[in-house]
């Protein structure tokens, strides 16, 4: 009630002030403004997206006192997205906003709702070119580092049993055998929070390019599917494996990402697949294991085809109802976002831990082990791809679940990846894409 | 016997309260009086439910639609997800109201007799009823962790290894259910409560002068009489079991995989996943189902109804 009746009191004042000084004022305001600008900037509420995003703010208006950036937060995931795809429909967008790039970024209708912003192709790294761009023109810059899908593994638990880091999956399973005589659980699983069921399939992707080139393409012409690949079939077939064999943690049903951490961190479990952008917070709540927490690629069926699969960073993009001086104004600051000292002023704010999207730009010596493990693929030639979702606006929002059923034994791998590719063409019908 | 004298009385009652009058009264207030009720009532009801009917054959996002015909109906249909969830959601309502039903009448009937600190033990059944549906939920999902839930722990401590309530897929519904009764059994028995208290006291006097033990009062006196309570109780929570998806939701997300989902955690995904119109589709069947059900069902039992 009480906080009602001072809302109230702060509107009514406001309206008062408002009314005060429109009338007579506005000749002078712009006198003063003398090319001053005010850039709204929104970005979602995750503690590290918003130091970053004031990190950015700050660095860029101690360079240009002329403009100043305010930054909007937004909450996360699906209702993040509803806002950002309402906002946009309406007009009624912030200047600039920090996005998903992939096929969530294709899903805004870039060519109507976006401005492009090509002249900053040349400062960008062609991985990311490509999850921002649509129809030959780029529409953001990008906002944080990549990140991979792949096993983090303990390597003191690694070296305490002789293990060498696995290239296929045979060798793989080879060493889950000999981790589970030695009394560690050799793969830790975490279903309490559903989204990390998804790493064995979405991880394994370079494997499936790896084995039939340009598969995404034909996956979004609806002539692929997973079913039918044995490639793309194998991410079901090795989370069902895992589960039979019984190499999962006990409390894999109900354990949730910081269990699967800290377990991993402490050597309970000894590999994890998850994102390598989890390395933060399992330093975080671990401090002490920067060393110790190493990185691996999901193995595949052959060792000299093996590598990473990557996501692209979150893209910073401008609404197309930002015009005339603002737009100026937010392209110069998309442009400091995508050179040195953007990358300069992320690295303040937060600990990378991946590596940048940006040319030129260099990730401190400091960083921990597991970014380092995933740097190494990324600088050998065709030892990277980018996830499927970047490649494809096709991705099903069942997968996470059909992905616990099979880690849980309650659907086999078969059934999994034919209800998978069921799940896929809802999303393929919604896009409105050809040939569903 | 004992009804007999109950159908009598009631027969007499009914009678005593005269012959409905001939034709309706004319209002004294004018008919336009209804016009500002009726246009909100059109404007937030009957107009989204009359396009939802429209939108659910169309493929719709924020910035256009195509229709489709009955392609969302079909898909729908099709989807194992769908139809287990909606087997799921006739599983849960049933089993939550018939529980409701037979602890609700139980526990008012016990907290209705003569018993100590009977205020005390009323406001307890009905504190759950007060608390919010999430708090429920995740106080539950916390208690009921196979590894370190309270739950689990006391069974361990008699020797019992207790199941994953929530993460085994042959329990996770059945555990929803009974935290649902758990916190839905306070209303049910407030409705009874209410049911046996206004029995009139002269079916239980002529009862005791019969001779009648405890057990013939409740089956010849209380149930019948206290039947409208349990059309409502029927009604209520059937309809809450169907529509049901805050508990489930704060408790299992549908999962472990699609193994507790009901129809109407199965809509929510379609919509957060932005199949706007497959999500209006299920939306629409949903409306059927409660419909197609709670219709026959509440003219059955309002047909039975008996006066007091």
């Amino acid at each position: 009630m009480t906080r009602r009746h001072i809302a109230l009191a702060v509107l009514s004042a406001a309206t008062l002030a408002l009314g005060a000084c429109s009338a007579g004022d506005l000749g002078s305001s712009d006198d003063e403004g003398g090319g001053k600008v005010t850039l709204s900037f929104l970005a979602d509420n995750q503690p590290e997206t918003v130091k970053m995003a004031e990190g950015l703010a700050k660095d860029f208006t101690a360079k240009n006192p002329d403009i100043t950036i305010t930054v909007e937060t937004r909450p996360q995931g699906t209702e993040g997205d509803n806002i950002v795809k309402t906002r946009l429909s309406t007009g009624d967008m912030t200047d600039m906003f920090m996005y998903n790039s992939g096929s969530l970024m294709q899903a805004l209708a870039p060519q109507k709702n976006l401005t492009p912003v090509d002249d900053f192709a040349g400062q960008l790294d062609d991985n990311f070119k490509k999850s921002v761009g649509s129809d030959g023109k780029i529409y953001g810059v990008p906002f944080g580092n990549y990140m991979a899908g792949a096993m983090l593994y303990n390597k003191d638990v690694y070296d305490k049993n002789g293990l060498k880091v696995p290239a296929t999956w045979d060798e793989f399973m080879a060493n889950n055998a000999k981790l589970k005589a030695a009394g560690v659980d050799p793969v830790i699983q975490t279903y309490g929070e559903t989204w990390t069921s998804q790493l064995f399939i979405l991880g394994d992707y370079h494997n499936v390019e790896a084995a039939s080139p340009g598969w995404a393409d034909q996956y979004t012409k609806n002539q692929a599917k997973y079913a039918t690949t044995p490639a793309a079939k194998a991410g079901f077939d090795h989370l069902q494996q895992v589960h039979d064999a019984g190499y999962v943690n006990k409390d894999f049903a109900s354990a949730k990402l910081t269990d699967g951490l800290t377990k991993l961190a402490k050597g309970q479990g000894a590999q994890y697949p998850i994102l390598s952008a989890m390395v933060s917070q399992l330093i975080a709540d671990n401090p002490g294991s920067e060393n110790k927490i190493g990185l691996f690629a999901i193995p595949g069926a052959d060792a000299a085809k093996n590598g990473l699969t990557v996501w692209a960073p979150n893209g910073l993009y401008i609404p197309a109802s930002t015009t005339g001086a603002k737009l100026d104004a937010a392209k110069k600051f998309l442009g400091f976002v995508a050179g040195p000292e953007g990358c300069e002023s992320l690295g303040r704010a937060t600990q990378p831990t991946g590596p940048y999207a940006v040319t030129g730009c260099k990730l401190p010596d400091s960083v921990p082990q597991a970014v380092k493990d995933m740097q190494t693929y990324i600088d050998k030639q065709g030892a990277s791809s980018l996830a499927l979702e970047f490649l494809s606006p096709v991705k099903g929002p069942a997968l996470e679940q059909i992905c616990v059923e099979v880690g849980s034994g309650i659907r086999k791998a078969d059934a999994a990846a034919e209800l998978y590719d069921e799940d896929v063409k809802k999303q393929a019908q919604q896009l409105g894409l050809e040939g569903w | 016997m004992a009804t007999d004298t109950v159908r009598r009385a009631a027969r007499e009652r009914a009678n005593a309260s005269g012959p409905a009058p001939a034709g309706r009264k004319r209002s004294p207030y004018p008919s336009w009086f209804y016009l500002p009720a009726a246009i909100v009532y059109a404007v937030l009801f009957l107009v989204p439910t009359v396009t939802s009917f429209y939108f659910s054959l169309t493929r719709w996002s924020i910035f256009d639609s195509q229709f489709i015909g009955f392609d969302n109906y079909v898909t729908f249909f099709r989807e194992p997800a769908l139809v287990s969830g909606l087997w799921h959601t006739v599983v849960y309502a049933v089993v939550t109201s018939g529980l409701k039903v037979v602890l609700g009448l139980g526990l008012a009937v016990l907290l209705t007799s003569q018993i100590v600190g009977r205020g005390y033990l009323r406001s307890v059944v009905f504190f759950p009823v007060l608390v919010s549906t999430i708090g429920v939920g995740l106080t539950f999902t916390i208690l009921l962790d196979p590894e370190e839930g309270l739950i689990n722990e006391s069974l361990a401590l008699i020797g019992i290894q207790g199941p994953g309530w929530l993460t085994d897929p042959s329990y996770a519904l059945m555990s929803v259910a009974l935290v649902d009764v758990w916190k839905g059994v306070g209303l049910a028995t407030l409705i009874y409560i209410a049911g046996i208290v206004s029995i009139p006291q002269e079916y239980f006097e002529a009862a005791r002068v019969d001779g009648a033990t405890a057990w013939q009062n409740f089956v010849k006196i209380v149930l019948p009489l206290a039947r409208p309570a349990t059309f409502t109780v029927i009604l209520l929570s059937l309809i809450g079991g169907l529509r049901s998806f805050d508990l489930i939701w704060a408790m299992t997300r549908g999962g472990p995989g699609f193994t507790s989902d009901v129809i109407a955690s199965v809509i929510y995904k379609q919509y957060q996943a932005g199949f706007y119109g497959l999500s209006t589709a299920g939306n629409v069947v949903l409306f059927l189902l409660v419909t197609a059900i709670i219709f026959p069902l509440s003219r059955y039992l309002n047909s039975k109804e008996v006066d007091l």
